[in-house]
């Protein structure tokens, strides 16, 4: 029958085709070398956290070695084999203190801590829906979305948490505005920005002044909506981005420095230029903006550099050989303290393996590694 | 591990295209027939489709039509895992917005995301599925169905009474793990002569607990991690109530069904690192009524069917880490459609058909603009029927028409698909059958891809396909010898999906936008395979069973890093098998199901892959007659080897689970 002989044909090949399920083995570390070798200055290597889109558990930590020029991709899960769902879900922000490396993990509501030399797990802090960490006198400050108590259930006001580095429990929570993201202490008082953005349009405007002696806030100094980065610079201003509201306001970028005579922190300028994030280098802040156009349906994707003593551009543009063009959407940015070559990542579509690209700090591409999905957050670690 | 893998892979070979007639000693006495649907329109579709009806639908061990669709050739499901959770299909890779899902006679809309959740759709009153590759190869159809690049009709149970016969009532019950309770009843009245009634009903509970478990072991075979969990909020409680009424006139028939669907599921989301359970919870509320004329004058016949439909879902999220939304969305449908068809000879007929549909979704959304969409389908066909070789040519046009609140409107959108369709017999006997089919076809963004807050963009364009396929089918019958019934089909095809909407990204954090962006290209086997045996006296084997073969991959950019990688969640093989055994009133049935290893992301790299699963599912039935009352019983073991996989990510399905059915009909 003409059936039975089909079948003869075709049951070799399916055998081939079809596959068994095998055991699911533990994500593998990935290496690559990348070449750019020192054993000079005070850098040892970098850590890069990959944020990982939401749902997909795909938050990832690589690590860049300056003494060896190896990049090492998706390291957490085989230095921490036995942690379940490994690192887990969205990235935030990562942070060097002392011994130890902390990884905001925003949609695993925790903050993971790992030994900064070797990787390895130390423990974790549960903090609901946190967002950035930065440290103070022996303690972890972490920004979350959800304050300690409910007061409007519609709208909860958001917190900073502290965090004792060697006991890694939570020791105070002081409640800020709305969403806080970025924070940074400047003589014993934190500033923290905030965003408001669960509720858009009615945004958040204000940066949130807590004394750090009693961990209360004392103020909120209204600046400009949907705030999100709050950095310091080597003069103690504080520059500070609006992200807008993505509609009619663009993107700010504002800075903050206190009144002569006085310890109040006041916006001092308001550089009119739209600003994603930034990093500084001396006496130089190197930022980026990704604003979203409407009319053309594109994005407009800038880079500068400013001057922070006088708060003037000084470039419209950080990188000058042209690499510009291949970066699709720029989402994190670094300078080596030592070098001062500049570190931009680039989250591609944030489904699918970021670049991370280093420029010198003349602006010509020196390499690039693939990441992890959307590579946002680096920490150097020094030696 | 391979030996079982042999022995299965050699039962996937035998199968076929599902036909709808199975011998009739299979059926148990008291079942009903299927229903032959009034006088004159006999034509046949030019390409068969594939179908599962009757009793051997109802065999396979499945919760919902989802379930059922995964043994059809060229379907893949996504399932989110349990009783609520949310299932669709996607035919040849084209995307679960070109799939059409036809509930008797009339297309099921979402103007909001323009997919059909099928684990909504109980089997309990299903008579027949069928799926159509291209479109129903019929010229007498509602214009929309000429839309659709792949289609899904579902036809409910229509009352047949014998000679003195004045109702049916047909009470089941079924329970099993994930606490269900699912108890249904049908009742079917003769009303007069010319009409009848039908009341069907049905109720599901379920916890929707159920163990999982995340197993990894490090390359040197140790074990990293192994956790057992129960999956929480996967909670559904859902009530289905459809009332239907059938008449008949002198020149044709007519029916009307009113339905409502209502459910509360939680959500139970992703199962990331330190997050085992979330707050999310959606209330579901589908009611539609529709109306059906058929008219029969001399050579000319017509099809007519109105409908309105209300769907309302409302969206919380609880969780206290998470920002509180509580969102209600409502859409409404008018549907009208007019089919009229003309024998111009006995071999050649004619079609025009016009439809017209109004959608508006509303949302308590801030800045939300109210969408409302007019779109009008005008088609018309003709087909040639000469004996060795059919054929069938359609074109469809369509116009669409936004209005939104405050703002312009985009502008209107015309689309003119034109399809054709051919089989032909090339053997003397008919046994044998070439089929070939080009059809183009797209889909309009969805309310949610050109207004949704802040991520939509009113300047999309429709999503294009077109379609190549060329099948073989050897259809044998005998009634003398022990292989009663013989099919084995065949199809290669070649899709191309062009400005396909795809999410961009706009800078900050999970920000969007769609564009039409994508271009996706496709080639593919369907094999699909039947085999009915009469071995022995009153022992009825039947084995049925297909293949799939994909490869479809982007094509958009050379410069993405997953240029020509296979797109997310496409499996290049897949396939399900299915054997039962009939014998005197005892039925065997197993049915197995594989999906190959697939990626879950857009990138075909080792951090995207998903393993290959494989789940084998065995229920036994026993069918009693006490007096007039037949009973039947059914136990069914889903998931036999308690294999742990994840069909989406991060979604974890049941281990081994149970289910009993006991029904009673009078």
């Amino acid at each position: 029958m003409k059936t039975k002989q089909f079948f003869l044909y075709i049951l070799p090949l399916l055998m081939v085709a079809t596959s068994c399920r095998d055991d699911e083995l533990v994500v593998p570390t990935e290496y690559e070398i990348v070449g750019d070798e020192t054993t000079e200055g005070t850098v040892r290597g970098f850590y890069l956290v990959n944020e990982g889109n939401m749902g997909s558990n795909k938050c990832t930590l690589d690590y860049y070695d300056y003494h060896t020029g190896l990049y090492s991709r998706n390291f957490y899960a085989e230095k921490n084999p036995n942690v379940i769902k490994e690192l887990g879900d969205v990235g935030n922000d990562i942070g060097i203190y002392g011994s130890k490396l902390y990884v905001v993990v925003n949609c695993s509501h925790k903050v993971e801590v790992l030994d900064a030399r070797t990787g390895v797990r130390v423990g974790q802090v549960d903090i609901p829906n946190c967002r950035y960490v930065r440290f103070h006198r022996g303690k972890a400050y972490v920004s979350s979305y959800v304050g300690p108590v409910l007061i409007d259930a519609n709208a909860p006001k958001g917190a900073v948490y502290e965090v004792d580095t060697l006991s890694l429990k939570v020791t105070r929570k002081v409640s800020v505005g709305y969403q806080p993201e970025e924070m940074e202490v400047v003589d014993d008082y934190m500033y923290v920005a905030n965003s408001g953005g669960y509720r858009a349009p009615n945004y958040d405007n204000t940066v949130s002044v807590i004394q750090m002696v009693d961990f209360k806030q004392v103020r909120q100094i209204p600046v400009g909506i949907n705030l999100h980065r709050l950095k310091k610079d080597r003069y103690n201003k504080l520059w500070v981005t609006s992200r807008g509201d993505y509609q009619s306001r663009p993107s700010r970028l504002y800075v903050m420095q206190k009144k002569p005579g006085y310890n109040e922190m006041i916006v001092t300028d308001t550089i009119p230029v739209a600003c994603s994030n930034m990093a500084f280098y001396g006496d130089y802040m190197y930022y980026y903006a990704t604003q979203w156009n409407n009319y053309t349906a594109s994005n407009t994707i800038t880079y500068g550099v400013i001057d922070v003593r006088t708060k003037e551009i000084v470039s419209d543009n950080f990188i000058t050989d042209g690499t510009e063009k291949e970066i699709t959407i720029p989402y994190g940015i670094a300078v080596n303290p030592d070098t001062g070559d500049i570190l931009v990542t680039d989250a591609k579509n944030y489904v699918s393996s970021g670049t991370l690209y280093c420029f010198t700090p003349d602006g010509r591409k020196k390499w690039s590694v693939r990441t992890g999905d959307i590579p946002a957050h680096i920490t150097f670690l020094t030696k | 591990m391979k030996y079982f893998s042999l022995l299965l892979t050699s039962i996937t070979l035998l199968t076929s295209e599902v036909s709808a007639s199975e011998p009739a000693d299979t059926l148990s006495a008291h079942q009903l027939g299927e229903v032959v649907v009034t006088a004159r329109n006999l034509n046949e579709d030019i390409i068969p489709a594939q179908v599962l009806s009757g009793e051997e639908l109802h065999r396979l061990n499945s919760n919902s039509v989802a379930d059922a669709l995964r043994y059809f050739s060229g379907v893949q499901v996504k399932d989110y895992g349990g009783v609520g959770g949310i299932k669709t299909v996607n035919i040849r890779s084209m995307g679960t917005n070109h799939t059409g899902v036809v509930y008797d006679g009339v297309e099921l809309g979402n103007a909001q995301n323009g997919q059909i959740d099928l684990g909504q759709f109980s089997l309990d009153n299903i008579e027949a599925l069928s799926l159509y590759n291209g479109q129903k190869s019929e010229i007498l159809q509602p214009a929309k169905d000429f839309g659709s690049a792949g289609t899904i009709y579902m036809r409910t149970r229509t009352p047949v009474f014998g000679e003195g016969e004045r109702y049916h009532a047909r009470a089941t019950i079924r329970t099993g793990s994930f606490d269900l309770l699912n108890p249904s009843a049908l009742i079917e009245l003769k009303l007069s002569r010319r009409v009848s009634a039908s009341l069907s009903a049905e109720w599901v509970n379920s916890s929707g607990k159920y163990k999982f478990r995340y197993r990894r072991v490090n390359p040197a075979g140790e074990l990293a991690y192994d956790t057992t969990a129960v999956r929480q909020n996967g909670d559904i409680n859902a009530t289905r109530i459809e009332l239907n009424t059938h008449g008949s006139l002198d020149n044709g028939s007519w029916t009307f069904k009113v339905y409502n669907y209502n459910s509360e599921r939680g959500v139970p989301g992703a199962i990331v690192n330190n997050v085992w359970r979330r707050g999310e919870r959606i209330w579901d509320t589908n009611s539609f009524a529709q109306g059906r004329y058929t008219g029969f004058f001399g050579r000319f016949t017509t099809l007519n069917n109105i409908k309105y439909a209300f769907y309302r879902t409302h969206y919380v999220n609880n969780d206290d880490k998470q920002v509180k939304i509580d969102n209600l969305y409502r859409q409404k449908e008018i549907y009208f459609s007019s089919a009229n068809e003309y024998e111009i000879t006995a071999r050649w007929r004619i079609s025009a058909s016009y439809d017209f549909m109004w959608n508006t979704l509303d949302a308590d959304v801030y800045g939300f603009v109210k969408p409302d969409r007019f779109s009008q389908y005008l088609s018309v066909a003709t087909a040639l029927n000469l004996d060795r070789f059919k054929i069938q040519a359609s074109a469809l046009g369509t116009f669409i028409h936004d209005r939104i609140k405050g703002q312009e409107a985009p502008s209107d959108k015309h689309v003119f698909t034109p399809a054709v369709f051919m089989n032909g017999y090339p053997l003397r006997n008919k046994d044998f059958s070439i089929r070939v089919f080009y059809k183009q076809s797209f889909r309009m963004p969805t309310f949610n891809d050109l207004y949704y807050a802040d991520m939509g963009n009113s300047k999309l364009s429709p999503e294009r396909v077109t379609q190549y396929n060329l099948g073989l089918l050897y259809d044998h019958h005998s009634a003398v010898s022990v292989i009663s019934a013989a099919r084995v089909s065949a199809d290669v095809y070649y899709n191309r999906v062009k400005d396909k909407i795809v999410a961009y990204p706009k800078g900050q954090q999970f920000r969007w936008t769609m564009l039409n962006l994508g271009l996706v290209d496709i080639r593919g086997i369907d094999i699909t395979g039947l085999l009915t045996l009469n071995p022995w006296k009153d022992l009825y084997l039947t084995v049925r069973g297909q293949y799939t073969f994909q490869r479809a991959i982007d094509i958009t950019n050379p410069a993405d890093n997953y240029y020509r990688h296979q797109i997310p969640y496409i499996p290049r093989h897949s396939g399900a098998a299915v054997v039962n055994a009939q014998w005197r009133g005892w039925g065997l049935n197993y049915s197995w199901i594989y999906v190959g290893e697939r990626y879950n992301q857009q990138e075909n790299i080792r951090y995207n892959y998903t393993q290959p699963w494989y789940t084998s599912d065995v229920s036994l039935s026993k069918d009693f007659q006490l007096g007039s009352v037949s009973l039947r019983g059914l136990l069914e073991v889903n998931n036999l080897l308690s294999q742990d996989y994840d069909v989406i990510l991060n979604y974890p399905m049941p281990k081994r689970n149970y289910r009993v059915t006991l029904t009673v009909e009078i």
